[in-house]
Formats: C-alpha cells, sequence, structure tokens
C-alpha cells in the first residue's frame, strides 16, 4: 500500500523513473500506450455490441451464443457472445489471402495500413481524464496549443487508405469506391472544420483541454451550479449537429456508406481484400468511429464529467449537503475516464442507431446536404458565435444573447429573402425560356410537317 | 550526439526519400504519395523547430486535402495508364542540371554541420496559433486581406469558366 502510494506521489510530481530514463519521457510512452491501448482493447467490444444492438433494433437474435462453456457438472457459463469477434479474427487469419493479379503492389499492401493509421493518431490529443493531478498525467497524450486542428488534420488523411486501396485493387467498382470516398471527405471536412472552428471561437483556444475546461463554467454565464456544456448552448447544439452529420461522413458509417454500398459497389473499396487485410480496414472503421465519438464527447459533451453539474458550486448553495457534494466531486474525478467512456459508448450506440433507421444517401443528396446545407449553416453559425463574443465582452451576458438571437433573426430574414428572390429570379428565366421555345417565330419552323400526307407515296 | 541530431537525421533522410520518390516514380500514384510523405516528413522538421501552427497547416492543407485532391484527378483521369514521357533525347536534362546545380549551390551557402545543431532559444509562444494569430491581424492585416481578395477572385472566376449557368 505505501509502495502504491509513493507511485503515485511520484507519477503525480512527474518524478517516476525506470531504468534511466528521464520521468517525463517514460510518462510520454505511457501516455501513448494509452491512446491506443483502448482502441485495441475495446474495438471487438464495439463490433459485438453493433452487432447486438443492430440485430434488437431489427427484431433478430444477432451473435449470442458462441462461447458458452458447458461443465462437467451440466452447468452453463454464458458469454452472450462476447467471444464473437474473437472467433471472427481468428477466422480472419486463418483465411486464404487472396491477391489480385496486376495490382500496384506496394500501394496495395500498405494501403490497410493508411487507412488504419489516423484512427489510432488522432487520439493523441483527446483527453479521457481529468487534466489536473494524478488523472493529469496519463491524457491526453500531447497537451498541444494545436489540440483540435490535429483531429482535422489527421482526419483529412483518413482518404488516403481508403483512396489508395480502391486505385490499387484494379477493379473499377473498387475504384468507383474511392473515388466517392475521397469527393466525400474532401465536401464533409469543410463542414466540420467550421463547425469545430465555431467552439474555437467561444472557447478562445484550439487546445482540447481548454475546451473542456471551459465547459466547466456557468451555464449560458447565468447558472453557476450547472456546467456549460457545449451541447446545451444553441449554437454549439447546431455546431454539435453538423460535427455529428460531418463525423458519420468521415467514418464512412450508414448512411453515408456510399464508398462500400454494396448493391451498387459490390463491397467498395475493399473488395479485393481478404483475409487480413480486410480485418485491417474493418478496425479502423471501428477505431475511427471509437475515436471520433470520443472527440465529439470532449468537445461538445463536457469531457470526463459523469453529470453537468458544478459539484463546487452547488457545496456553496446548497452548504448542508456540502460533503455529499464533495463526495461527488471526488467520485466525478475518479471516475473521470470511465465518465469519458460512457459518452463514447453512448455516441457509439447512436451510430448504430442511424445505421438501423436510415437509408443509404444517393449521391447528389450527399453532396448537396454537404455542400448546400452543412456548410452555409456552419458558416452562418460561426459568423453568429463571433458577435455573440464581442456582444458579450461589451455589454455582459444578456447583451451577448440579446446580440447572439438579433444575429439570428437577422440572417434568417436575409436568407429568405434571398431564397425567394432567387426563386423569383429562376421562375423568370423559365417563363423566359419557355416563350423562347414556344414563341410563335420557333413555333412556325417546329409545326411544319416533315412527311405531308401527299408525298406520303414516297418513302426515303 | 544528441536526441534532436538524430532525430533530424531521421528525418531528413525521410525527406529527401520522399523527394527523390517524386523525382524517380515512373507512376503518377507512386509519386503523389512520395510527395506526402515529403510534406508529412516536414510537418514533422516544422514541429521540431517548434512552429506548431506552421506544422499542422502543412499537414491539414498539403498532405490533407490538396494532395488529396491531386489523387483524386489522377485516378479520375486515369492519367497512370498513359506510358510515361521518355525525354532524355531534348534538352530537358541540360536545362534541369544547370538550374538544380544552382539551386543546389544557394542550399550549400547555408549548410551547417549536423553537430552545431542545437535547439534555438526562442520563445515558448513562438509558432503557436495565438502568435501567429496576432501576427496576422495586427502587423500583417494588410496583406493577409489581400491575399484573402486574391483567393476570392480566384475560386469567383474558377466558378465562372467552369460553369456555363449558375
Amino acid at each position: 500500500m505505501e509502495q502504491v502510494s509513493a507511485w503515485l506521489e511520484g507519477a503525480s510530481n512527474n518524478e517516476f523513473t525506470v531504468a534511466g530514463m528521464p520521468g517525463s519521457t517514460f510518462m510520454a510512452l505511457v501516455r501513448v500506450i494509452l491512446v491506443i491501448l483502448p482502441i485495441l482493447t475495446l474495438v471487438p467490444g464495439i463490433i459485438w455490441w453493433e452487432r447486438r444492438l443492430l440485430s434488437w433494433m431489427q427484431d433478430r437474435i444477432g451473435p449470442n451464443r458462441s462461447g458458452t462453456i458447458t461443465l462437467p457438472n451440466g452447468r452453463q457459463i454464458r458469454t452472450f457472445g462476447l467471444i464473437q469477434p474473437l472467433l471472427d479474427g481468428v477466422k480472419l487469419f486463418l483465411k486464404e489471402e487472396i491477391k489480385p493479379s496486376a495490382v500496384d503492389r506496394l500501394i496495395y499492401v500498405i494501403s490497410p495500413a493508411l487507412a488504419l493509421f489516423p484512427a489510432f493518431a488522432l487520439g493523441a490529443t483527446l483527453p479521457w481524464t481529468p487534466h489536473t493531478g494524478f488523472w493529469g498525467n496519463f491524457s491526453p497524450a500531447a497537451n498541444i496549443d494545436i489540440g483540435i486542428l490535429w483531429v482535422l488534420a489527421i482526419s483529412s488523411l483518413g482518404a488516403y487508405g481508403i483512396v489508395l486501396a480502391g486505385y490499387s485493387s484494379n477493379n473499377k467498382y473498387s475504384l468507383m469506391g474511392g473515388l466517392r470516398a475521397s469527393a466525400q471527405l474532401i465536401s464533409y471536412e469543410l463542414a466540420m472544420g467550421v463547425s469545430l472552428a465555431c467552439i474555437a471561437l467561444a472557447t478562445g483556444s484550439l487546445k482540447m483541454t481548454d475546451m473542456v475546461a471551459e465547459q466547466e463554467k456557468a451555464l449560458w454565464g447565468v447558472i453557476p451550479q450547472v456546467q456549460n456544456w457545449f451541447l446545451f448552448t444553441p449554437f454549439g447544439l447546431l455546431s454539435a449537429v453538423i460535427f455529428l452529420i460531418a463525423l458519420v461522413a468521415e467514418t464512412n458509417r450508414a448512411p453515408f456508406d456510399l464508398p462500400e454500398a454494396e448493391n451498387e459497389l459490390i463491397a467498395g473499396y475493399h473488395t479485393e481484400y481478404s483475409s487480413m487485410k480486410f480485418a485491417v480496414f474493418f478496425m479502423g472503421e471501428y477505431a475511427a468511429m471509437f475515436v471520433f465519438s470520443g472527440v465529439f464527447a470532449a468537445v461538445f459533451m463536457g469531457g470526463y464529467h459523469f453529470m453537468p453539474f458544478n459539484y463546487d458550486e452547488l457545496a456553496v448553495t446548497f452548504p448542508s449537503l456540502s460533503s455529499f457534494w464533495y463526495a461527488l466531486r471526488d467520485l466525478n474525478y475518479w471516475l473521470g475516464p470511465a465518465g469519458f467512456l460512457v459518452k463514447q459508448i453512448f455516441m457509439l450506440s447512436f451510430f448504430i442507431w442511424l445505421r438501423a433507421t436510415l437509408p443509404r444517401l444517393r449521391y447528389d443528396q450527399l453532396m448537396n446536404l454537404g455542400w448546400k446545407s452543412l456548410l452555409p449553416t456552419a458558416v452562418a453559425n460561426f459568423i453568429i458565435v463571433g458577435i455573440w463574443i464581442v456582444a458579450t465582452e461589451m455589454y455582459g451576458v444578456l447583451g451577448g444573447w440579446v446580440a447572439f438571437f438579433g444575429a439570428v433573426a437577422l440572417l434568417a430574414l436575409l436568407y429568405f429573402n434571398l431564397v425567394s428572390a432567387s426563386r423569383k429570379s429562376r421562375e423568370a428565366e423559365q417563363r423566359q425560356a419557355i416563350s423562347l421555345v414556344d414563341g410563335t417565330e420557333r413555333r412556325s419552323i417546329t409545326l411544319v410537317d416533315p412527311a405531308p400526307a401527299s408525298s406520303s407515296g414516297k418513302t426515303v | 550526439m544528441t536526441t534532436n541530431q538524430i532525430a533530424f537525421l531521421a528525418l531528413a533522410l525521410l525527406a529527401l526519400i520522399g523527394g527523390g520518390g517524386v523525382v524517380f516514380s515512373q507512376r503518377p500514384v507512386r509519386a503523389a504519395m512520395c510527395l506526402v510523405l515529403n510534406f508529412l516528413v516536414l510537418a514533422a522538421l516544422y514541429f521540431m523547430l517548434g512552429a506548431q501552427m506552421l506544422g499542422i497547416s502543412q499537414i491539414m492543407v498539403y498532405a490533407g486535402a490538396i494532395m488529396v485532391l491531386f489523387l483524386f484527378i489522377v485516378m479520375m483521369l486515369r492519367m497512370d495508364r498513359e506510358e510515361p514521357h521518355k525525354v532524355w533525347w531534348t534538352s530537358a536534362p541540360v536545362i534541369g542540371t544547370v538550374f538544380g546545380a544552382l539551386v543546389l549551390f544557394i542550399f550549400a551557402l547555408g549548410i551547417r554541420p549536423v553537430a552545431e545543431m542545437k535547439p534555438g532559444a526562442v520563445d515558448p509562444k513562438f509558432g503557436t496559433p495565438q502568435a501567429i494569430g496576432m501576427e496576422m491581424m495586427t502587423t500583417y492585416a494588410w496583406p493577409f486581406e489581400v491575399a484573402s481578395m486574391l483567393l476570392l477572385v480566384g475560386i469567383v472566376a474558377s466558378i465562372i469558366l467552369a460553369k456555363r449557368r449558375i
């Protein structure tokens, strides 16, 4: 016990040394491993959870019986199919690896790795524990000033794995899948970036830990007992919806799974991949989902806090219960990673729900949604957040919200005016076009009978 | 040799491999991927210099956006199906050698031994988004706005050139 407490002491002071390695270097290694380890260990569980939840939603049973152990005395130990992903992994390992002929061998081999890499690297700036005291040593792996930009930059590298897989497979369906994926990723990256820029603007920092700290402040600047999770603010809610849609598109999940639309493209970009290479693609998708859920949880859902309450403030408001609130605060601190994981699992379940509910988008719908709806909305949100910040600084909290809703009303008015104006001009254009086609001059030409009845005896 | 120097040498070697790959690859897609490698390694070198913002912009803009578009075009036009051009009999190698030697000469003036290299004593705020944003919005506000106007004009012009009816 004393050793453990000494270790905790050392770890919290960053003085823990191993075999001549400086404490900070060792802790950096630990942090890097802690970024990757949860992904590697939890992905099979996520796959099982998706299959079970999806089958429940579709009124099926799903994998529920593999791994049931029957003891000699007839008793059974059930694992509810939790072993299934493991067995699937073993099966994929042992399967024959089929390589198509005439492929660009180098790119064909490295593209699954390229698809997996961003999913792992993405979590480097993710604060999945409180960043003070003991937990502060474990996360984020790198608390750099460009935290959220790192997420955007690395997620934009996710296109390479898919695009190169599609290209190098020497299969036109794979190529189509790769092309679709690259177009989709480029289109939705913009909306994602702008929606995160709103949050960066509201925080005044790009650091992920600062974003979480900002959400610990008073709700809407007026209720100090409740935390100001960005999901609860109007602009944050809009940003969250845009980010969520872009996130589903970036991870190629239904309803945005056009790159692997099986009824159009066989299996899309990974058609020609078998055995472990396919498993790597599969894993990359789930790892990306998992880490992106973490980004959503950190940026919009208050990070590692279980509940949106400021326990110190509650202790001030209800002094008779102060020991209870302090106990809750400490519990909240020590269960921080678990709270983060709960939020991630909630988001994953949401993705599975989306998959069970929504049909796949058509390609033009995908592009229209990304460019004509999400991006302008995100930009409008960005402008409004800017106005809100300036007004809050100049006129205080109330003035900020007045300016916020004023700006919303103004932009809405402008938008609907523009829409109606463009509709009117389009109608006028169409009327003009119709009058050109159906005008008397045209009609006199088009109404000439090409084959008059009188000369019908002669055929050409 | 310090760890810094080892890291620098390793990254520099990777950057050279990437750059060589761009020039010597026969297939456009492989050349593009070598360029991506080069960009990523350059970003890592920027990180080593403490220029976080520059490094992340390098990844986001060049490796993440521009090269994906490059690949998209290469794939869409199936440029890899064309035979690589054989230009050895033209004057291109001569011109290339002359200008390459000139560029190399200019670079050679700046080459220093790695042993002399040590971490620069810069302000800890150097290269952070805050510092760059502050410079951009105060000292360089005018060039920044002019550049953004230039980009806007470019976008509008390309849309007008590409679309018949807007």
